[in-house]
């Protein structure tokens, strides 16, 4: 069989990171290769250098024997590559013909509309994606959406078709749908490249794998002849876990409790139904991979999210329809994923910043009006003991490093003497000891007799700090496990929406 | 200190580079830009009755121009200052000639009082609950309103209930009672400065020093951490247009009871579109506003004595003022751009952290 396009050795790095790491891969023809990987493995650079985007530090791309230096995603289109992004990249206001030919539409300045609806008709019939080439993108659902964005990489004459995570957003029978069109496409030849952190999809679709870990293709494997077992573990590996000191400890009283939380953002559906308690005293871990609706699941239960149904209770009241300021005033801390676009407001002093959860209560203001001493010393008071450097309370919070903003929203959230802290991707993007610090502060407040719910993607850091487990995939809690006795293969089955023990 | 030499640095900027500019347009167009300077110098300051009029001509261009930088501040542009400017005019007069037997302080009190809740209510009940609700965009809307309210002035001196008994579309002097006194007699200078200076120190308080101006920072520079932050994001956004307005009004009600002592039939007063450019150049800040104030009404009433000494047109000082906006504009689309170009390269960084690429 041919190889149709061939990666070889290729390396990226960015600033600190090696996103790409001698990463080789084959795709022959006709065959649907899926590469999978956790979040951060190094998929999107490899695609983004795949298609133009970025360009290989070293290493070579070829297609069919010819080597390829993409500069932009023009080129690679011309080449032949087509890509269909997570996220499609329609203009709702148009027809389905009208975005399948948008960019390279026929003719000159005249837009013949039937010839080139009767055009895209002959092009869904010869790929069997049917589509009606009249109707509004914004009248069709997701699943027909992405058939007018394969459609329009087809319209551009593509060789090789690249699906970037293509079942993120679809409903199940979608996804039904999706995989025959795959095999239907195999059948006249097409590569398909398939990217996917689900192993179910992966295991039914998929002819061959290649696993992708912390940037480099670690295997690639006949689909048949492996095991989901076996694909977990190499997906997450096998490093040795990092060892935190955890003594062990009694949990306390349930301080929150979350009984069969809807939660709805846009249309979609992200938790669907979640129930679990946490302790005093204890840390409860969140797994899951990104997109899962445990982001949602924290911003409801922080009063950011309207619940669609379900009860929040926190130390035995309900809270599930209080404001998000009384909430805060109640005891919860919140340590949001994007510390940027919610921990902070970047243009306010540091010293604003550290009472930005409670300057309406004393002694941060009285009758109204802001107490600029107790707000400055308590500013300088938490960025002395949390390190915060530069230590300038009235300097910008958008001057400071990440690790020095992400220790203003710590020291912020942890000073409050909360009941619960909620602390989502606390360590995400830094350095090592800005990471030990941060665990060591949420094991401190563990001690103290605090409850803790860590949201992370990073399984070593659920692993190593949580007394419990619970598992989310696609906004349901698969399994509630204890931290000490999990491995890794155990939590990457489940967060792949796979439950050994069920199927067993 | 270095935060307030930065502050100052780039409106001194501005107004340096706009009157470079406007020399180089004098002497393309063969004038003598020293003469005309000079002259638009003393037009301005040169003498206790130009001095009176050009601080006079800022007392409702601070006024309205405060109004405009807390909408400023609270991330939202009230362009329809103008409009809130006649409505608080109208108020002012209308109780200014209707009510009778109060007391001097009684009368101004009340007057200045209902023509700022007319203000703020102009632009906050319907611009702001149209943003605060549904997301209707407020420069439109303050903008739509605005000339509501110029009209609504209009038809009032025009054949409707305000006019005076005659034909001249004027409505009826104020009371005495109600007439806010001059400082400089025979000048337009009258003891609103007072006002106008007393309330940005208030806007100043108000912005710096109380939770109510931390929730309108806060909400003006990032909506998301100020939901985080348990703010109610509709109701702040309400009241910044509703403060905002309430300013335009005050200004209106100064400017009736210590200068026009009645409604002409004069449309665009000007002032709250100046009000912007006041705003600007101040970079919002309240005690700055005051300084560009006087320097715009400077160059107003400046441009009229050196268009007569120099010959230069005085729509020469719009040139200047238009500059100055260009130049404050091309700063701030500076900023856009470099803030473009950071945020590309942090969510550049993040993708390599989530492999979020295509999200």
């Amino acid at each position: 069989m041919r190889t149709c396009l061939e990666i070889r050795n290729v390396t990226k790095e960015f600033p600190g990171v090696l996103a790409n790491d001698h990463v080789n891969l084959q795709l022959r023809d006709g065959e649907i290769h899926a590469i999978l990987g956790e979040n951060g493995a190094g998929k999107s650079t490899l695609m983004k250098i795949i298609y133009g985007l970025y360009q290989a530090d070293s290493g070579s791309v070829s297609l069919y024997g010819q080597e390829m230096h993409f500069t932009s995603p023009r080129q690679a289109i011309q080449a032949g590559i087509g890509m269909v992004h997570q996220h499609f990249m329609l203009i709702p206001a148009l027809t389905a013909a009208e975005n399948i030919v948008l960019g390279g539409e026929p003719g000159k300045v005249h837009y013949r509309r039937k010839e080139n609806e009767e055009m895209v008709r002959q092009l869904s019939k010869q790929y069997h994606l049917e589509i009606d080439p009249s109707v509004k993108v914004s009248d069709l659902t997701v699943g027909l959406q992405q058939r007018v964005e394969i459609l329009k990489v087809f319209y551009r004459k593509a060789k090789v078709l690249i699906l970037d995570e293509p079942t993120a957003l679809l409903t199940p029978q979608e996804v039904e749908e999706l995989i025959g069109v795959m095999e239907r496409l195999r059948l006249q030849g097409i590569p398909i490249i398939f990217i996917s952190h689900k192993l179910d999809e992966v295991k039914k679709v998929s002819d061959r794998v290649t696993v992708m870990r912390a940037g480099r293709t670690v295997a690639t494997v006949e689909t048949n002849q492996t095991t989901p077992q076996e694909l977990a573990n190499l997906m997450v590996g096998r490093e040795v876990v990092l060892q935190v000191a955890k003594p062990p400890q009694e949990p306390g009283s349930v301080v929150l409790r979350v009984d069969g939380l809807v939660v709805v953002q846009g249309h979609a559906e992200r938790v669907k139904g979640v129930t679990f308690e946490v302790r005093r005293g204890e840390i409860f871990g969140l797994a899951g991979i990104d997109g899962n609706g445990q982001f949602e699941l924290v911003e409801a239960i922080t009063g950011l999210l309207p619940a669609k149904s379900g009860r929040i209770v926190f130390k035995g009241r309900d809270i599930t329809k209080t404001s998000v300021h009384r909430r805060t005033a109640a005891g919860i801390s919140y340590i949001p994923q994007d510390r940027q676009a919610d921990g902070l407001i970047l243009d306010f002093q540091l010293a604003e910043n550290f009472v930005l959860r409670d300057f309406t209560r004393p002694p941060f203001a009285k009758a109204g009006q802001l107490q600029m001493g107790a707000i400055t010393h308590h500013a300088e008071r938490l960025s002395e003991s949390f390190d915060v450097r530069p230590r300038r309370i009235h300097s910008l919070a958008g001057n400071l490093s990440g690790g020095n903003q992400q220790k203003v929203i710590l020291a912020r959230e942890v000073s409050r003497d909360p009941e619960l802290l909620i602390a989502a991707q606390p360590t995400r993007g830094l350095d090592v000891g800005a990471i030990q610090f941060i665990h060591d502060k949420l094991l401190d407040l563990r001690r103290e007799g605090k409850a803790v719910l860590l949201v992370s993607l990073e399984l070593e850091e659920i692993m190593s700090l949580s007394d419990r487990i619970g598992v989310i995939h696609d906004g349901r809690l698969m399994a509630i496990l204890p931290g000490g006795h999990v491995t890794r293969e155990q939590l990457g089955l489940l967060m792949t929406g796979v439950n050994p023990e069920k199927e067993g | 200190m270095r935060k307030y030499v930065r502050g100052v640095l780039t409106p001194l900027v501005s107004v340096i580079v706009a009157l470079l500019i406007g020399t180089v347009v004098m002497l393309a167009t063969g004038h003598n830009p020293f003469q005309a300077y000079g002259a638009l110098l003393s037009g301005a300051f040169g003498s206790t009755y130009a001095l009176s009029n050009t601080i006079a001509g800022a007392i409702p261009l601070i006024l309205s121009g405060l109004g405009v930088a807390i909408g400023f501040k609270a991330g939202l542009f009230n362009i329809g200052a103008e409009g809130q400017y006649w409505i608080g005019s109208m108020v002012a007069v209308w109780v200014g000639y209707s009510v009778t037997g109060l007391p001097p302080l009684l009368h101004i009190t009340l007057a200045i009082a209902l023509a700022m809740l007319a203000g703020g209510l102009w632009a906050g009940v319907i611009p702001g609950l149209a943003k605060a609700l549904v997301g209707a965009h407020e420069v439109i809307t303050t903008m739509m309103m605005s000339y509501i309210a110029i009209f609504l002035t209009q038809f009032m001196v025009e054949n409707g209930p305000m006019m005076e008994k005659g034909f001249t579309p004027q409505s009826p002097l104020i009371r005495s009672s109600v007439m806010i006194p001059k400082i400089i007699p025979r000048t337009q200078l009258s003891w609103g400065l007072l006002i106008a200076v007393a309330a940005a120190f208030v806007v100043y308080w108000l912005l710096f020093k109380t939770t109510v101006g931390f929730r309108l920072r806060a909400v003006g520079l990032n909506v998301r951490a100020a939901k985080y932050a348990g703010i109610n994001v509709p109701l702040y956004t309400v009241l910044a247009l509703f403060f905002s307005g309430l300013l335009a009004g005050l200004a209106g009600a100064v400017q009736m009871l210590g200068v026009q002592q009645r409604l002409y039939d004069s449309f665009n007063s000007g002032y709250g579109f100046t009000a912007i450019v006041v705003a600007l150049l101040a970079n919002n800040n309240p005690f700055g506003v005051i300084l560009s104030a006087i320097f715009f009404s400077a160059l107003a009433t400046g441009g009229q004595s050196m268009q007569l000494v120099s010959g230069v047109p005085a729509q020469l000082t719009d040139v200047v003022s238009g500059i100055i906006i260009f130049l404050i504009a091309a700063k701030k689309l500076m900023q856009i751009v470099q803030t473009k170009i950071a945020q590309t390269k942090w969510s550049k960084h993040q993708n390599l952290g989530s492999e979020k690429g295509a999200q």
